[in-house]
């Protein structure tokens, strides 16, 4: 299957959340994208792949295949599961290089910011970071 | 206004929202008398030095202590602890000693001793929480023996608003020769507090919970405690005389008040204390147990809802979760209606997984808070939900 480039991705979410004109549309939105989220299986739920929050867990895993990186999270909390359902439509399915050029501005431009400043009560941070690094990883084993 | 919807503010427990004359008090001193206390002889600093050692009269009238010099200045609750911690604790607690805490504590209540336990190969005790958020009081007298050193004890739980017996475990401590902390965080805006009384050895409150600024607090010692106990912090201020081959220590409170201090915010503390004390504790206990009973029945009403921490004698604050629904998420969608509430573990992780669940839903309310308030947050809480169902 073909991916479509980041950006593009990024301004299809953009232009999707640019449809709600109240709060509650939108997290409404999210709360679905979270339900219906392929959940994680159980095996993968470990503390390697935690990524801790103060107040909520995410698990992520990472799998390199064909020179595309494949990522699988789940969450606890549904609206971070919402929110990293997105992560995982921009990132997921692209080469190393492509993911860590990302700039993730969709998340400013849907007014999802304040998720991401507050490093201490979700892993939506950590979990950017964690999924770039996985690239990098993956993009080294590559080079190798 | 947040998000566009009057705020209804809940998160009093964390901080309370400050009155003008504090930040009055504030501004005033930066703007007319800014100067470094203690040292200066000219007229600035005076005034400064003058306006400073009036909050330390007013800490000492607001708790009852028998006397001014008993009371430290300190960024808050927490460095009054460790400061407890690192000087009485490593003069006084040596191998095989005990010291008690609860499994109530806030992690400010039990990170230090446990550092200090560890330095010294101590250990740390733990009375358990009873199913309504009361401590087991049977189990605390059966830890207590001639080892226990310290027993430090939160007056008021932060997540589930107990208040608890302390004048009872103050009592029973003195009995086996342990001295008593009081971590009166969250107890010193809700209740009248008299450490001679109490009877306890040290308190510590934090300002910015009684309406004043944030970063200073106060910590109380008996005075012959506080004489005998070793320096805390190494600097200008607390110190006699200074040669290189040996430094003789001021005496109280200075002695632990190491460097300029928090002039502004401790100026600013006094505007608080007198803004407390000025509409009286009894009428804020009232008006906030009012709220709290109202609060309480309107939650229980909603299904699914479980209220955490249902002791007898509460202030202030209901913690709660719904069955199905993540706190974060609650949190999440209830400050996009303007609700502030705490959601979490509320730094109290022993005691989320003591009731086995990661955190909660904290409602604390203050002297300004109202019912209709509550009304909002009730409505809201439904809605949300609704939304997350």
């Amino acid at each position: 299957m073909e991916t479509k480039p980041i950006p593009e991705i990024e301004e299809e979410i953009i232009e999707d959340f640019a449809l709600f004109d109240s709060w509650e549309d939108k997290y409404e939105y999210i709360i679905d994208l979270g339900k219906k989220l392929d959940k994680l299986e159980d095996e993968f739920k470990t503390e390697d792949n935690k990524i801790k929050g103060c107040q909520s867990t995410v698990w992520l895993t990472a799998d390199y295949q064909e020179g595309t990186v494949t990522f699988k999270a789940d969450s606890d909390a549904v609206i971070v599961k919402g929110l990293i359902s997105m992560l995982i439509k921009v990132l997921s399915g692209h080469a190393p290089d492509e993911i860590l050029s990302a700039n993730m501005n969709f998340i400013r431009e849907i007014g999802m910011m304040t998720h991401l400043a507050q490093t201490r009560s979700n892993g939506l941070l950590a979990m950017i970071k964690q999924m770039k690094n996985y690239a990098l990883a993956y993009k080294m084993t590559q080079e190798n | 206004m947040v998000k566009g919807k009057p705020l209804v503010y809940f998160d009093n427990a964390a901080t309370s929202q400050k009155p003008q004359s504090v930040i009055d008090a504030l501004s005033h001193y930066y703007s007319y008398y800014n100067a470094n206390i203690h040292r200066g002889i000219h007229t600035l600093a005076e005034e400064a030095t003058l306006a400073y050692e009036d909050t330390r009269f007013a800490v000492q009238n607001f708790i009852g202590a028998a006397a001014v010099d008993e009371i430290i200045f300190t960024r808050g609750t927490t460095e009054a602890i460790n400061l407890v911690a690192f000087t009485w604790g490593r003069q006084h607690v040596g191998a095989g000693d005990e010291i008690i805490i609860s499994g109530m504590e806030h992690h400010s209540n039990i990170v230090p001793w446990q550092i200090l336990c560890e330095e010294k190969n101590a250990v740390l005790k733990v009375i358990p929480v009873l199913d309504n958020g009361e401590l087991d009081m049977d189990a605390y007298r059966e830890l207590l023996n001639s080892k226990t050193k310290i027993v430090s004890i939160v007056h008021v739980s932060n997540s589930l608003g107990t208040v608890n017996p302390v004048k009872e475990i103050i009592a029973a401590a003195h009995q086996v020769g342990a001295k008593v902390m009081i971590d009166g965080a969250q107890s010193a805006v809700h209740l009248e507090i008299d450490v001679q009384e109490l009877d306890c050895d040290f308190f510590a409150f934090s300002g910015h919970k009684v309406y004043g600024p944030t970063g200073i607090g106060a910590l109380y010692g008996k005075r012959e405690l506080l004489e005998n106990m070793p320096v805390f912090h190494g600097g200008g201020e607390m110190i006699r005389e200074v040669t290189f081959e040996k430094t003789t220590y001021n005496d109280l409170p200075y002695k632990y008040e190491a460097g300029t201090p928090n002039i502004a915010d401790t100026i600013a503390l006094k505007a608080a204390l007198d803004f407390t004390t000025g509409i009286g504790k009894e009428a804020i206990r009232t008006h906030e147990t009012e709220l709290l009973n109202y609060a309480t029945a309107q939650l229980q009403e909603i299904p699914g809802l479980t209220v955490i921490g249902q002791a007898s004698n509460k202030v202030n604050l209901v913690s709660f979760v719904v069955e199905g629904v993540h706190t974060q998420d609650m949190g999440v969608l209830l400050d996009n209606m303007g609700i502030a509430v705490r959601t979490g573990h509320h730094c109290t992780q022993p005691l989320m997984r003591r009731f086995g669940i990661p955190g909660t839903v904290r409602a604390s309310f203050a002297l300004y808070n109202q019912q209709e308030e509550i009304d909002v947050l009730i409505s809201g809480l439904r809605k949300t939900i609704k939304m997350l169902v």
